[in-house]
């Protein structure tokens, strides 16, 4: 073995330690909830950040095209579908990945500017990032009246009463949520339901002291009771705040994003940053809701695997074990996927830990040298949208980051380094 | 036309991704289109009336209130899934668990006292996963095939000479102190013990002694190609001294396809000092062996146990056979069965010409497709598309029972059976379908079941396959 | 552990492949585990001969 390998490798995993121990450092705290226009950095005009890597509107696939024309429609640029479509296939409006921006939206993750968005802040490093709403309609691709009614509570009612909850109480420190949440079977991707009950149990003294309307705080208190995905939302963008520290670290292979857009999945690399390593989106294995199988369903899609890439999500299954009926699986599948996770991760988190494995904390930092050499790809639990737009959520389940990503970036990489 | 039941269970709270677990369940019980599984909130009560679950019973229901919702072609079976409810839903139903873990290395902390590897991934990768579990000192039986030979007499050496067994590659049955592996039935355990490459062989042999209230202590598969002189017989010579050695069996059957020459002589050498009676069948090689027929393996066995013992299986075939014209095809989902047949066939003198022999279960016929004895789908379009064929006057088939095999294989090859009597009747023939099941009444498909099934459809059953063999070729005669 | 000891104490079983085998002898009270298989990407020369550099 030559000294020049040797040099790269301890060169490596000295990057890797360096972007492993920022991403254990990260502090999210929310700290505002406000119209996307205003606070990220680029969107401006008639334009629409969506989830994954770059992608036209012409190669978008079902349910993205539905969520954008949602977002086209309830931003009064068009009056019908039809018009909107006609906008956006001459090029009218701007599409952008919301990484591009800081940002992540779960499913079609579509941004537009007049959608309030979470702002979380990692006190750490001082970043900011964003994340829209979740909801199980819209972001699916359905974009009837009724799909865009929701978006017009969430803009009217319930984020100016949290915005206003938030200004009195000032900012809500996440990683005791995060780190509680975990430990009540939560894995903060498909399964916030405790975060989201912890969260509105801070909220609600809040809104009352910010002294909000009687009728918006009841509505907006009966919103953060009875929407257990509230807090995706909060958790994509604490995870984006986390993760995002982490990029350019010279040398280093960790990932810091994973996101999908219905046809393509990406991944991004500390070394490398700015670039994305993508392979055709993987199907997800999941069940169905009623009125829906599985030949309805398209690829996966989102940036929700932002969850993953510090840690949560399908890392954290066996904590979370109920989450892993979505594919019939069993505790012992859950643990198994969960510690198969430690084989292609640089480290382990010393702040959101797993009871149900001895409070071991969450692998975090996934290495794309490992995941190529083990051959275990990322597990990441999801939702599943429609192939076609117009429809809402239609299931759920579990998929894998397919590792061709892995096997691009690490070919790019060497190259990079001169070793190819 | 479809109907549709409903269950409301009042104040029964359940996660949406359990519901969604169970509405998958119930989605494979017999007949049923369609099931939603939702706790009745305003929202849910929407989406089930959208997917076209809809009735008072729904719309009285409150949020707390689980709804659940069948549609199935028939109002007995939408009956039935809300019936299995009860049972998806008791607690006893949390599904028993079998550990998994990743790596050979985790099984030391898993099952420390593990003593034996079943292998069954494709036949590629086979080899390294045999090493690995003889270099943990497991005994290993090996379920795939296409194992290179080069690999398997290398690995034999290996187990060998660490006093390791390893059954295959290309085992499918062995029983362990009454614990069946691969393909496997639900017989006794008792003085007979069984060695063999042949799966079917030892199936049908441990099947007869069961029937003849006798039973196995072990039964050791060795894989097809052991007893071939480039293997050696390594394996059945390690399993018929194992067999010698054991308290528990007094009389050894050694079934196989004919062994290569230097290996036939090494096992005739090794059986002529065993102090226990070795009772050998070599099918496909008339006269090698000292049973013609898997029949007369086990009744020989039985003999040397002493006693009376009843004759296995004593009620014989029909007496009055129908002479045919034309020819027999078989088509056999047991390999060992046909050359089994294929002896008898040729015992009786009847002509090549008159009988064709298919082995469905072979490489070339199963490549791409499961097994016909899991399932019987390819088997029977044969079936079916042989009443058009004038030439054929007489089919021939095994129906094999016991673990590993097809839930209902009876159940499934008799819509075909039907469909070519109905066509050779069509064309004014009468075809003769004649059926030997190999299995016992424990088995988890049920022997008497499944035999009549097939007698409903017209078929003649006879107790074996040797018998059902002669039974054909007393009518070509 | 002769084929003597596999005879007298009976299968103590890893299953490594079709799942119904591991289900069949759980079936017969027999202890199983299973080894989670699956098939090993073809060998990449390429991606090894990096890997050696990197890893």
């Amino acid at each position: 073995m030559s000294t020049t390998a040797l040099d790269l490798k301890s060169r490596v995993e000295a990057a890797n330690t360096t972007a492993l121990a920022r991403l254990t450092a990260a502090d999210p705290v929310l700290v505002d909830v406000a119209p996307a226009g205003d606070v990220v950095e680029g969107l401006e005009g008639r334009m629409i950040l969506h989830a994954g890597p770059p992608i036209p509107w012409e190669r978008m696939c079902g349910a993205m095209r539905g969520s954008v024309i949602g977002l086209v429609l309830w931003e009064r640029w068009a009056s019908s579908p039809e018009a909107a479509e006609r906008l956006l296939a001459q090029g009218h409006i701007r599409l952008e990945p919301n990484h591009h921006h800081h940002g992540v939206g779960p499913m079609a993750g579509t941004t537009s500017p007049s959608l309030p968005v979470w702002v979380v802040e990692n006190r750490t490093f001082g970043n900011r990032a964003y994340c829209r709403l979740a909801e199980s309609w819209q972001q699916f691709g359905q974009f009837d009246s009724e799909a865009l009614a929701g978006l017009d509570r969430w803009r009217d009612v319930w984020a100016p009463s949290v915005r206003a909850g938030l200004r009195k109480r000032g900012p809500v420190p996440l990683k005791s949520i995060i780190g509680r949440a975990l430990q009540m079977g939560d894995e903060l991707h498909n399964r916030p339901n405790a975060a989201s009950s912890l969260f509105a149990n801070v909220m609600g003294p809040a809104m009352v002291d910010a002294d909000v309307p009687r009728a918006a705080l009841l509505e907006t208190m009966g919103y953060l009771a009875g929407n257990e995905f509230l807090f995706l939302g909060i958790s994509m963008a604490a995870a984006k705040s986390c993760a995002e520290p982490m990029e350019g670290v010279d040398g280093s292979v960790l990932v810091t994003a994973m996101a999908r857009n219905g046809v393509e999945f990406g991944i991004r690399v500390s070394g490398m940053p700015g670039t994305w390593f993508v392979a055709p989106a993987p199907s997800v294995e999941g069940l169905f809701l009623p009125g829906f199988k599985a030949e309805d369903a398209g690829l996966d899609m989102g940036d929700s695997a932002i969850t993953e890439t510090v840690g949560w999500g399908g890392f954290t299954l066996g904590g979370a074990p109920g989450i892993l009926a979505l594919t019939g699986g069993t505790p012992d599948d859950a643990m198994r996927m969960t510690r198969d996770m430690r084989e292609i991760t640089a480290g382990t988190s010393p702040d959101y830990r797993m009871p149900a494995l001895g409070f071991a904390g969450c692998s975090v930092g996934i290495d794309i040298r490992k995941v190529v050499s083990t051959g275990i790809e990322p597990v990441i639990d999801t939702a599943i949208a429609h192939h076609d737009p117009g429809y809402p959520k239609i299931g759920g389940g579990l998929v894998h980051a397919p590792i061709e990503c892995f096997r691009k970036a690490l070919a790019e990489f060497a190259r990079r380094q001169g070793v190819a | 036309m479809s109907a549709t039941s409903y269950s409301v269970r009042h104040h029964t709270y359940l996660d949406s991704v359990f519901l969604m677990r169970l509405a998958k369940s119930l989605e494979t019980m017999p007949g049923v289109v369609d099931v939603a599984a939702l706790m009745a909130t305003p929202a849910n009560k929407q989406m089930l009336r959208d997917a076209g679950f809809s009735g008072v019973d729904v719309d009285a229901a409150a949020p707390d209130d689980l709804v659940v919702g069948v549609s199935a072609s028939t109002a007995v079976q939408a009956q039935e899934a809300i019936a299995e409810l009860d049972h998806l839903l008791s607690p006893q139903a949390a599904v028993e668990t079998i550990q998994r873990v990743r790596t050979w290395g985790e099984v030391s902390t898993a099952l420390p006292r593990a003593n034996l590897a079943v292998i069954s991934v494709p036949g590629e990768f086979a080899a390294a996963e045999i090493e690995s579990a003889l270099d943990r000192g497991m005994h290993v039986f090996c379920f795939s095939s296409n194992v290179e030979a080069r690999d398997e007499i290398r690995l034999k050496g290996l187990a060998h000479s660490r006093g390791l067994l390893l059954m295959g590659p290309d085992c499918g049955t062995s029983i362990i102190g009454g614990k069946g592996i691969g393909f496997s039935n639900a017989v006794r355990r008792g003085p007979v013990g069984i060695v063999g490459g042949s799966g079917t062989g030892i199936q049908a042999v441990s099947c007869l002694l069961h029937a003849a209230g006798s039973g196995v202590s072990h039964a050791l598969g060795t894989g097809s190609r052991d007893a071939s002189d480039d293997v050696g017989g390594v394996a059945t010579i390690d399993a018929l001294n194992a067999l010698i050695a054991d308290a528990g069996t007094r009389v050894i059957v050694l079934v196989s396809k004919a062994p290569g020459e230097s290996t036939r002589m090494r096992l005739a050498s090794l059986i002529a000092t065993s102090p226990k009676p070795v009772v050998t069948c070599y099918l496909g090689a008339a006269g090698a062996g000292a049973a013609a027929t898997l029949d007369d393996a086990a009744a020989q066995a039985l003999a040397r146990l002493g006693g009376a013992q009843a004759t296995p299986n004593g009620s014989g075939p029909p007496s009055a056979v129908t002479h045919i014209e034309g020819r027999a095809l078989g088509l056999f989902a047991g390999g060992s069965l046909l050359l089994e047949a294929r002896g008898v066939m040729e015992q009786a003198g009847i002509a090549p010409s008159r009988f064709e022999f298919v082995d469905m279960g072979s490489e070339e016929l199963t490549r791409g497709r499961p097994h016909p004895m899991i399932d019987s789908r390819f088997r029977a379009d044969r079936i079916a598309k042989a009443g058009e064929d004038a030439s054929v006057a007489a089919i021939l088939l095994d129906v094999v029972l016991g673990r590993g095999a097809a839930g209902d294989p009876a159940g499934d090859l008799v819509p075909a059976i039907r469909e070519a009597t109905a066509r050779a009747s069509g064309q004014g023939r009468s075809l003769l379908v004649v059926v030997a099941v190999c299995g016992t009444e424990e088995d988890p498909q049920v022997r008497s079941r499944q035999e009549g099934k097939l007698r409903d459809a017209g078929v003649t059953l006879v107790p074996t396959n040797a018998r059902a063999a002669a039974f054909v070729a007393e009518a070509l005669r | 552990m002769t084929i003597a000891d596999l005879l007298r104490e009976g299968p103590i079983a890893v299953s490594v492949g079709v799942r119904d085998f591991a289900r069949d002898l759980k079936d017969q009270q027999v202890d199983v585990v299973e080894i989670d298989w699956r098939p090993p990407r073809p060998a990449d020369a390429e991606m090894q001969r990096l890997l050696e550099k990197l890893l």
